[in-house]
């Protein structure tokens, strides 16, 4: 990919919807990378706002330290996991071949 | 008798408690109003007429038997279809959600049926909660009710239009960037975004993790004090829930004195970029404030100038993960590749996205995607969190001087359906004012003060309070309301067209 | 499959040297999921053991189970590391369909422990292996892979997908690079892996079987010209599930490596898998570009920060450090140095102290662990632990000898059973009819039939030699099929002839 800021170009676009899981389209692609420099342009201005003593905020309301007892709590029946499934089998999902393993 | 779809939830609830009307009455009343209007509306994605009448009927025996009862039981809602009901489907307006029926309960739902309120049905909205306009809904926008060409608003335009058009008197909302008060201030009612955790989001579909939050949509102050009441409190499901005792909205609500009170008008949000009707409607609302022996200061928050930009990465970057999960193999609608002979989950995966997902959708995961790729984390999504610090002490700063900030909600009034829907930079800026309550965390309350002049259109103005004080939120904005119909002689939305009633 | 050009690990390493890191993940055994409240049990029937959260349904949320914390602080002391002051969950961004939403929980760059160190002994030297991190992750979903070759990846028709085990929590162990001489390596990959296992054992916060997949170890490698600073290209090893396949991986990816670069050739940085049966790797799947995990923080959990009371309680709660404890078992058994070196090298200091917990003797204990079932274990290419026998069983047996029930020989008879699944040592003695006689009048007939098949072997005992005696208590076992008791025979004879 290019520099940050300089644009984005449709081989970028291609890649991020590789990363994103989507199969876009060659209009798809045309059209978000005819758009998206504009999207980013406009929001590169965030690195002008703050130095880097400035700490990044994750979580707007600051706690530590949630946690929950190791305690069992009722789960849902197979039947009810397996509800929306769009196949299963065996009591199990069921998903099309699986290429590369982690 | 009295039109029960007319009364505010408060009034209903007044009457049901005197046994003068039963909730199956009320709830009857408000299906055959959404049978009337919602053709039209759009409001609603699904009305579940059985379940709810099954609620009120059990209320009303419950309340004939002498048993002790939420203040709100037997009041139906209306809720925003981003929200789990168990049994009841739950699309978030996406196509790839498309007949999923959650197996759980959000805590909201069922902290609203443990009070006894009849579900009416589940509200349209832009799809997974991205957009400013329900025009991003795949199944189809919702109309404004005060001009069916125009935008309701969103993303929550379905909650509100039902609110608006008299289809139920409460509904739920959810508000990242200001998907409640935004649609608030176009339908004429009250919206209510509470502090970052003040509400539980277990339940809730996620788009952007650290900025939802759920709150109440009404057409009074008061009936949204009651609905953020009974949703509100610790949840220990959701580990970003505040744990401490929640503000207490109802009494501040009840309260309506802003005698003494410090208000900051945002210097940067107001003047140029906001429609004339806007800002006159905005200013007579501050004089009724001030008329009412509140203090109003301007004050500035120079960070805001970073805002729209901190936020535009945030959320699609947190939606980007959040959406990753709809992948068409657990559950949603799998759409394997045109033309692939035996394809992989890989591929069944890229193309059941590509097909279930709307333009805007993929929009916002392309550019999520991108703001945290390696290399570009520290200059966008990194940079976009710092904002979120600058503004937090930006507002820190504010509330060291004033109780409350007010602005308008929303730059300008509802636009004409499909205006803006070509240009998504646009839609975005219709945002500025709503969304630094959301990057800081910081409650936030919307109420109608009027018609804009050019375009006969409801104006909103919002609240702002630093965190856990969104009490304050109801105590200043039931004052305004107050000030307002006395000076209408009446509600606002008695003054909406009324809407051609299909028979 | 590309055939691989193998170079004898000897004849590699006098051309190279490896540079090894080794990750491990443990699964730790609290009682519920990492996030959720779904029971973790092992075994249970497919998609019993979820719910919203570790099915990742849209709108469920996260909860950390404190348990889990504790579990990765007192692993992170046990393993002489930093406890993180303040650290924060991240989300590692990849689709998977055995993960289920998309993204792992894990930790990034503030793991909750850091900096600490072990030292492992092999042949009586003591290599030091620096930890550079413990982190808190969670596990996947397990596939099973239909048609094609069965339960084979590649060629499959599709796959099945159980959630039981998604959510469960994993602490993940990660050396800095390990650089010790090369015909040392692979020995001393197995020591640390084995060490960490006592030593994670030891603390109670996990079962670590790597037969069940409870401690799992990737081994990184890469070679290095002999006199070169600069490190090769890695290969990471996955699948390695016992500790001889530690080993066993090292060395084949020291031959593999070595043959690809004597060739002019470059090493793909790649995932690989080990299979047990072969010995070998196979290519599994390339790191590119693409391996792009975009981590942010979990914006859905709060941050961790044990206070340092907490974590001082907790470093009272570790056991004593494994080297005292060896020292203190040492004395106690009255093992020698080699003896308990032995011990130590086979992986079974563990079942030795238990066996001996149960009631045996030091050197009966050590006796079967490093004998007969270091033999079984060998034959089997397993690990001690995966056998199917405990040191209980062990200390029964043993019980069963001392109490002149069987002898030793019958004993291996028991072990067979006891493997087999024939029920406790006990039911198998009955069962197989294994009991030793000691009746004197089945014996006495056939001491009787033994003095007068050899009447050479009778007369030179009558003579005085009861050396001679062993010739006919050979026959009477022959006889009775080794079940007599031989210290009876013996009386017998004895008295018969003298």
């Amino acid at each position: 990919m290019s520099e940050p800021a300089k644009g984005i170009s449709r081989a970028d676009v291609s890649h991020l919807a590789g990363l994103a899981r989507i199969d876009l389209s060659e209009a798809e692609l045309d059209h978000f990378a005819a758009e998206l420099p504009a999207i980013l342009e406009h929001v590169a201005v965030v690195q002008q706002a703050a130095g880097d003593d400035v700490e990044a905020m994750s979580h707007p309301v600051p706690v530590n330290n949630v946690f929950r007892e190791d305690v069992v709590v009722p789960c849902l029946t197979p039947e009810e996991a397996l509800a929306g499934a769009p196949a299963s089998e065996q009591q199990r999902f069921l998903v099309p071949k699986i290429l590369g393993e982690d | 008798m009295t039109d029960l779809t007319r009364l505010s939830a408060s009034e209903l609830a007044a009457k049901l408690a005197r046994k003068e009307v039963s909730s199956v009455e009320a709830t009857q009343a408000q299906l055959d109003r959404i049978a009337a209007v919602d053709g039209d509306i759009h409001a609603f994605l699904h009305v579940d007429a059985e379940g709810a009448l099954a609620t009120a009927a059990d209320i009303d025996s419950r309340r004939a038997a002498g048993e002790g009862l939420h203040g709100l039981a037997g009041v139906p809602i209306a809720v925003k279809d981003i929200v789990a009901t168990k049994g009841m489907p739950t699309t978030c307006g996406s196509k790839i959600l498309d007949g999923w029926i959650p197996p759980y309960d959000a805590t909201i739902t069922q902290r609203i049926k443990a009070a006894g309120l009849p579900i009416l049905g589940k509200t349209n909205m832009d799809e997974f909660a991205m957009g400013s306009s329900t025009e991003h809904s795949a199944y189809g926008p919702t109309r404004n009710p005060w001009d069916r060409d125009r935008i309701p608003g969103g993303s929550g335009g379905g909650s509100a239009a039902a609110v608006a058009a008299f289809e139920a008197a409460l509904a739920i909302g959810t508000d990242t960037g200001g998907s409640i008060r935004q649609p608030g201030a176009l339908t004429g009612t009250v919206g209510v975004k509470p502090t970052y955790g003040g509400i539980s989001r277990y339940g809730l579909v996620a788009l952007a993790s650290s900025l939802d939050q759920a709150g109440p949509v009404t057409r009074t102050v008061l009936d949204a004090a009651l609905l953020h009441e009974l949703m509100g409190g610790h949840d220990p499901m959701d580990s970003t829930s505040i744990d401490a005792p929640a503000p207490l909205v109802v009494s501040a609500a009840r309260r309506a004195d802003v005698k003494g009170l410090k208000i900051g008008i945002v210097k940067e949000l107001g003047g140029e970029g906001f429609q004339a009707g806007v800002s006159a409607r905005f200013n007579e609302a501050v004089e009724l404030l001030t008329s009412a022996g509140a203090q109003v200061v301007e004050v500035s928050l120079p960070s805001l100038e970073y805002a729209l930009a901190a936020y535009y990465l945030v959320m699609p970057s947190e939606a980007s993960s959040n959406l990753a999960r709809f992948d068409a193999m657990r559950y949603g609608v799998r759409v394997p590749p045109a033309g692939v002979d035996d394809p992989s989950a890989e591929q069944v995966m890229a193309s059941s996205r590509d097909a279930g997902f709307g333009d805007e959708v993929k929009r916002r995961i392309i550019v999520g995607t991108y703001a945290l790729s390696s290399g570009y984390y520290d200059a966008y999504y990194g940079s976009a969190q710092k904002v979120r610090t600058l503004l937090a002490r930006d507002f820190a700063a504010a509330f060291e001087q004033v109780d409350v900030l007010v602005s308008p909600t929303s730059p300008t009034t509802a636009w004409p359906l499909g205006a803006k829907l070509d240009d998504p930079l646009s839609m975005y800026l219709q945002d500025v004012a709503t969304i630094p309550a959301n990057l800081a965390g910081i409650p936030g309350l919307s109420l109608p003060v009027g018609l804009a002049d050019e375009d006969g259109l409801p104006v909103g103005l919002q609240f702002l309070a630093p965190q856990q004080a969104d009490d304050r939120l109801y105590n200043a904005g039931a004052a305004l309301e107050k000030l307002l119909e006395d000076k209408w002689g009446g509600p606002m939305l008695a003054q909406a067209p009324d809407l051609e009633v299909a028979r | 499959m590309t055939t691989e050009t193998l170079v004898p690990v000897d004849e590699a390493l006098t051309r190279y040297d490896p540079v090894m890191g080794l990750e491990i993940h443990i699964e730790l055994n609290t009682t519920t999921k990492m996030f959720c409240g779904c029971p973790t049990e092992f075994g249970a029937e497919p998609n019993t053991q979820v719910c919203p959260v570790c099915l990742a349904l849209p709108g469920a949320l996260p909860v950390v189970n404190a348990k889990a914390i504790e579990s990765a602080i007192r692993i992170g002391l046990a393993l002489n590391c930093e406890i993180a002051e303040w650290c924060r969950f991240a989300r590692k961004n990849y689709f998977y369909p055995d993960m289920p939403k998309n993204f792992q929980t894990s930790q990034y760059d503030e793991p909750i422990a850091f900096d600490g160190h072990v030292d492992v002994e092999v042949d009586g030297e003591t290599y030091r292996i620096d930890i550079e991190r413990a982190h808190m992750e969670e596990d996947t979903g397990k596939s099973l892979h239909v048609g094609g070759s069965t339960g084979r990846i590649h060629g499959a028709d599709f796959s099945l997908v159980d959630y039981n085990r998604a959510g469960i929590p994993l602490i993940e162990i990660v050396t800095r690079t390990i650089e010790v001489p090369g015909d040392k390596a692979a020995a001393v990959a197995r020591a640390y892996v084995s060490y960490v296992r006592d030593l994670i054992g030891g603390l109670g916060v996990s079962d670590v079987r790597m037969d069940q997949g409870s401690l799992r170890a990737d081994v990184n490698l890469s070679l290095k010209p002999k006199g070169s600073t600069t490190l090769g290209t890695r290969s990471e090893t996955k699948n390695v599930n016992s500790f001889r396949s530690v080993e066993r991986a090292v060395r084949y990816e020291i031959s593999r490596h070595a043959g690809i670069l004597d060739q002019g050739g470059s090493v793909l940085q790649e995932t690989r898998h080990f299979h047990e049966d072969t010995g070998t790797t196979s290519s599994g799947r390339e790191k590119s570009d693409a391996d792009d995990y975009r981590y942010f923080p979990e914006p859905d959990l709060a941050p961790v920060s044990p206070s340092r009371e907490w974590v001082e309680e907790l470093r009272a709660t570790l056991p004593e450090p494994p080297a005292v404890r060896r020292a203190r078992l040492q004395a106690d058994w009255g093992f020698s140095d080699l003896e308990m070196r032995d011990t130590i090298g086979a992986g079974a200091l563990q079942l030795v102290a238990d066996t001996i917990e149960a009631g045996a003797t030091p050197q009966a204990a050590r006796k079967w662990w490093l004998g007969e079932m270091a033999r079984r274990a060998n034959e089997q290419g397993a690990d001690l632990d995966s056998l199917g026998i405990t040191p209980l069983q062990v200390a029964e047996i043993q019980a069963l000898i001392d109490a002149g029930r069987i002898n030793d020989k019958l004993a291996r008879s028991v072990f067979d059973g006891v493997i087999a699944g024939e029920g406790t040592p006990e039911e198998v003695i009955v069962g197989r009819q294994l009991e030793v006689v000691s009746d004197d009048g089945a014996l006495g007939d056939a001491v009787d039939r033994a003095i007068a098949g050899d009447p050479d072997a009778a007369q030179k005992i009558r003579d005085g030699k009861q050396a001679a005696a062993g010739a006919l208590i050979g026959a009477v076992m022959k006889e009775m099929r080794g079940q007599a008791d031989a210290g009876r025979v013996r009386e017998l004879i004895l008295e018969k002839l003298t």
